[in-house]
């Protein structure tokens, strides 16, 4: 019986995956969610068939690149491996996923699941599948309306940690609120962080400049980004730990291009994709792929050749080189503010916000984000759109951007064709997360219907 | 014509400085300049003297339940200090977490945080976080044709507060507002404002901000300040006028 139920459960939520890809979704939670009604522990059965390691990726931001990185690394290797690829990372969008890999016998043949959780869900999550490893990229500011204040989401880690003993837990020693983890943990820590003084200037809203232990302020030998960096406490000591991990060497021009040090051995990687927060996706991803003991040298190669998932940096050609990312909280906006400064050429910038519930409400982040910095010479032009234009309109006045810099529109796609009008070499597109399959529909469509008739043509 | 120059404090935010806050800061400061007022911005760390003389507005935001109760231990030791302040007309915008502690008390679950008692008002934490887009119309402030004025916002709260006999910033037209029951918002006293609104408050609600500006600067200049030189407001109340649309 038990069985019968969840072969149906399979075929319900496989039925469901293809109707889905017939209407051209790409994420999705309904199949999980219809098979977890018929059978509730269908993610349970699933998952503890998996024959070595289920590995957990969560933290603010980075969990989907992480994730494909990881599991990049390990099906290079040849391994199969479960992954929830688009990041849909709540207990059904988990389940669907298993589901994906599972036969029609209900037979799941994997080596790995690499699974992404959003961290408000890992304490749900754990119940039904018991990681071994599990990552944390960084703890940032983001989506207050939904998730609470940042204290809110470190409680439920440290619940769902409680619920995980034996798992190992690779943590990312730059950041104070993650790193805070492992320290008097009776897990077994591994850190990863970036080894190296780059002379950043700190950004004006940090989260956790307090010490979480003694509320004292943290001190820093050096940052990175946010409260991210060499860190210390004055008072009681919690620092950044030792780092099994260590990047080193970097240099940001083109590319990424930075040393990894682990065990003693210097091991050189070059990425043709862009971000310096990609330099701890990753660290993150290598740590977890050594400690299970993948080969160095196919490493070097899955990292090159890693294709950044939607909208991380994504290139497009209009007549020009057009770069969409996906920003969605400060911490990740002022990264990618970072990375559109570093590219020297001249450019317009486009950005659309949105505020439906899967974006956070409440978008008074663009205040806690560092807007001034685009006011920068290399910038020639803003083009603005989403449903809170007006609102990012007032930000870059504010920023103090001349107003005859920036207009808005509407509709995406006329935004997008006034955008690679503009005069700069190069055009950047800032977007949150209901505007991002949208706006990659829109440069898809658009590369395509250029091509078809020829590339000298204008969009 | 004289020369204006105007100090605002910022008070902590090291540890207050919730959902945006800061835009306030960026909104008055920028207004300021705008008009070629001299502008200074101080921001106080939680063990620094402060000198109110010195100061024309004082602002606080919010933060969390914990940072909250830091502040609130430092504030009771310069109670006598702020209240000398208000009681002679000075400019407070406390928003949130800010607004909260300018009362008698703060009541949590477990724990009463004890406020400074600048205004008659007290808050309870209730059982569900009061969250969205929310719309007031003042009871004193005009807009530019004379109406009512709107102010617009993002509230996230879970301390319901009750004003007593205070004026209240403004009545509920979308949202939840004070406690969620009565249909106030804020506390508009001498030159107090006390709000829940984020979003950041002021850089959409231009009218407000110069509200401010303006009292501070009477206060400053009383015999020479002749009033503000109008901005063209055009992108600010296009945002403004968007969320009284879609919510009304």
């Amino acid at each position: 019986m038990t069985y019968l139920r969840k072969l149906i459960a399979i075929w319900v939520a496989k039925a469901a995956i293809i109707a889905g890809k017939l209407m051209g979704k790409k994420s999705s939670s309904a199949p999980g969610s219809f098979a977890l009604k018929i059978y509730p522990s269908i993610l349970k059965d699933l998952s503890s068939q998996i024959k070595k390691e289920i590995i957990v990726v969560c933290g603010t931001n980075g969990k989907t690149t992480t994730n494909n990185m990881l599991c990049n690394l390990l099906t290079t290797n040849g391994y199969n491996v479960v992954c929830n690829h688009v990041g849909a990372n709540m207990l059904e969008g988990v389940t669907t996923a298993f589901i994906n890999s599972t036969g029609l016998f209900g037979n799941l043949k994997a080596d790995y699941a690499c699974i992404e959780v959003d961290e408000a869900s890992t304490i749900k999550i754990f119940d039904h599948l018991t990681p071994s490893k599990i990552i944390i990229t960084n703890l940032f500011r983001d989506q207050l309306d939904r998730y609470g204040e940042i204290d809110i989401t470190i409680k439920l880690l440290e619940k769902a940690l409680k619920k995980a003993p034996n798992a190992q837990l690779i943590l990312n020693g730059d950041d104070p609120l993650t790193a805070r983890f492992g320290w008097n943990s009776s897990h077994q820590c591994y850190y990863y962080g970036i080894d190296q003084n780059l002379n950043t200037e700190p950004s004006e809203t940090k989260e956790g400049r307090f010490c979480t232990f003694c509320g004292e302020q943290l001190q820093y030998n050096y940052y990175h980004y946010s409260q991210l960096g060499d860190f210390f406490c004055p008072s009681c000591g919690f620092k950044r730990p030792e780092l099994t991990f260590k990047a080193f060497h970097v240099n940001l021009q083109g590319g990424l291009q930075f040393d990894i040090e682990y065990n003693h051995s210097t091991i050189p990687l070059k990425v043709p994709y862009k971000g310096f927060y990609n330099i701890y996706n990753i660290l993150a991803s290598f740590s977890a792929a050594a400690l299970i003991g993948t080969d160095f040298n196919s490493m070097n190669t899955a990292f090159e050749r890693y294709k950044p998932q939607i909208g991380r940096m994504e290139s497009f050609y209009l007549g020009k080189p057009v770069i969409l990312n996906l920003s969605k909280n400060p911490a990740g906006f002022n990264q990618a503010i970072s990375t559109v400064l570093q590219d020297r050429r001249n450019k317009d910038v486009m950005i659309v916000i949105n505020d439906n519930a899967q974006d956070g409400r409440d978008i008074s982040w663009i205040w806690d984000t560092d807007f001034e910095r685009l006011a920068h010479p290399s910038i020639q032009s803003f083009v603005v759109s989403g449903i809170r234009k007006d609102d990012v309109a007032v930000r870059l006045k504010y920023a103090q951007i001349p107003l005859e810099h920036v207009t808005t529109y509407d509709n995406i796609k006329d935004a997008v064709i006034e955008l690679v009008k503009h005069s700069g070499e190069v055009c950047y597109i800032l977007v949150n997360y209901t505007a991002l399959f949208n706006t990659q529909n829109i440069l898809k469509k658009l590369e395509k219907s250029m091509k078809r008739r020829g590339t000298n043509d204008k969009v | 014509m004289t020369k204006y120059s105007l100090t605002i404090g910022h008070l902590y935010p090291d540890l207050l400085n919730l959902y945006g806050d800061r835009g306030n800061i960026i909104a008055l400061q920028r207004r300021c300049i705008w008009r070629g007022i001299d502008v200074q911005i101080k921001e106080f760390k939680l063990n620094d003297d402060i000198d109110f003389s010195s100061l024309d507005i004082v602002f606080l935001g919010g933060g969390s339940d914990r940072e909250q109760l830091l502040v609130c231990n430092r504030l009771k030791e310069i109670k006598d200090d702020i209240n000398a302040y208000v009681d002679n007309n000075g400019v407070v915008i406390a928003i949130c977490g800010g607004y909260q502690l300018l009362g008698h008390y703060y009541k949590l679950k477990n724990e009463t945080i004890e406020g400074l008692s600048i205004l008659d008002i007290y808050t309870e934490s209730g059982d569900k976080r009061l969250i969205g887009n929310i719309v007031i119309e003042s009871t004193q402030l005009r807009d530019q044709k004379k109406n009512p004025l709107t102010i617009v916002g993002f509230e996230n709260h879970s301390g319901l507060t009750y004003i007593n006999n205070h004026t209240p910033l403004g009545t509920v037209k979308y949202g939840y507002g004070n406690n969620g029951k009565d249909g106030s918002e804020g506390v508009l006293y001498k030159n107090v404002i006390g709000t829940y609104l984020h979003g950041p408050l002021l850089p959409k609600n231009p009218v407000l901000t110069d509200y401010i500006l303006t009292k501070a600067l009477q206060k400053a200049y009383p015999d020479s300040f002749e009033g503000l030189e109008p901005l063209d407001d055009s992108v600010e109340n296009k945002a403004h006028e968007y969320m009284v649309k879609r919510l009304l």
